[in-house]
């Protein structure tokens, strides 16, 4: 074994002499000097749950993907009712999308005053975040409740299923994003910024960027196209 | 379990061995928001850049100075697709470095999905009613 001289990839790892190790402290000191062929350092992520958490959101875009292909396949068949151009009101969804994207900047606000340690600046636009998305709800629940008024709901026609369906989704997300919003102040408000909050409301950083990102295929796909004859 | 300072217990990872162990250790907080450093700027720069870039669909949409609906769609497309990226690395901090590249490679299969996932969809379904051949266009309208 002396005479193995390779230049070893700290990445291999041999499982025999790390579980050795873990037995007996002693194997690691005597390995020193021979070739070693486990870490001593181990290589831990930077950060594993914000990494799940990204993982989470890509399947969460997955779904999305999904509802999109539902939504392409059936958006033209309006079983003689209602077209999108005969439905969807611009002005209103760019409202909409401006009141997201205001949400994702003072989010962005919220998340740098939280590096400078100011709990109540973060609090602040934490909560002027909230209000953005809740002004974002409003409007879609109106406009929802504008299209079952006129005889477009969902049984209307395949395309307005697919259409609540991928809309109503996101829509939800952004809800739920919300009372996870609040959540999180009230649990700042009362521990301060530990860095259990700093991690949670990372993670709601990258949960409400993401809708604002998926938010940008609807206004496009859905609206944007959707006028178009 | 401190957030920054990388202190995730695997199960083989012999905490004790490897002089990482003990919860809450690790490098201090001072970083706990992670790896990457937020700043003004580049919300700022992600914020202009993607109003710059709703703004200019809508009003393709709106005022259509483009006659055919193809060419607009296919250039609202393209400034939607330019829009998610800016969000993905002004909002998100998406970079090839960070947490080690996992995150850039979770993010890639999951791309290579969706266009499966979309494009799949659309060859295979989009003249579906075409391709089952009603028997009148009539009926054809009135199905769902």
């Amino acid at each position: 074994m002396s005479e193995t001289t390779f230049p070893i990839h700290e990445s291999f790892v041999a499982p025999a002499s790390r579980a050795e190790e873990a037995v007996s402290p002693r194997a690691a000191a005597t390995a020193e000097a021979a070739p070693q062929f486990y870490l001593t350092h181990e290589h831990h992520p930077e950060n594993g749950t914000l990494f799940g958490f990204w993982l989470y959101l890509m399947s969460d875009c997955l779904v999305f993907a999904c509802l999109f292909a539902v939504y392409a396949v059936l958006g033209h068949n309006y079983a003689g009712g209602p077209t999108g151009a005969e439905l969807f009101e611009l002005p209103l969804v760019a409202a909409n999308t401006s009141l997201l994207l205001l949400s994702s900047i003072t989010y962005g606000f919220a998340m740098l005053e939280m590096q400078r340690d100011r709990l109540r600046m973060t609090l602040f636009w934490l909560a002027v975040t909230g209000l953005l998305g809740a002004g974002f709800i409003g409007i879609e629940l109106h406009e929802f409740a504008h299209l079952v008024h006129e005889g477009a709901g969902p049984q209307r026609s395949a395309f307005l299923s697919s259409f609540f369906t991928l809309v109503g989704t996101h829509g939800l997300h952004v809800t739920f994003g919300i009372v996870w919003l609040v959540t999180l102040m009230v649990q700042s408000a009362k521990h301060g910024l530990i860095p259990e909050n700093r991690r949670r409301l990372m993670c709601l950083s990258m949960f409400w960027h993401f809708l604002d990102v998926v938010w940008i295929g609807v206004f496009t796909f859905v609206y944007l196209m959707g006028v178009l004859p | 379990m401190s957030v920054g300072g990388g202190v995730v217990a695997y199960p083989d990872g012999g905490g004790a061995g490897h002089g990482h162990g003990g919860a809450g250790g690790g490098h201090g907080d001072a970083h706990a928001a992670g790896a990457v450093h937020f700043t003004l700027r580049g919300y700022i720069t992600g914020f202009v850049a993607a109003v710059i870039l709703t703004a200019i669909p809508f009003s393709l949409v709106m005022g259509r100075p483009f006659g055919s609906s193809g060419i607009t769609a296919a250039v609202i497309l393209a400034f939607a697709a330019v829009q998610i990226v800016v969000h993905m690395v002004y909002f998100l901090h998406m970079s090839p470095k960070s947490e080690g590249g996992w995150n850039l490679l979770a993010l890639l299969f999951t791309v290579m999905l969706v266009v499966i996932a979309l494009s799949g969809s659309l060859w295979v379904m989009y003249h579906l009613n075409h391709n089952m051949m009603p028997e009148s266009m009539q009926n054809m309208h009135n199905m769902p």
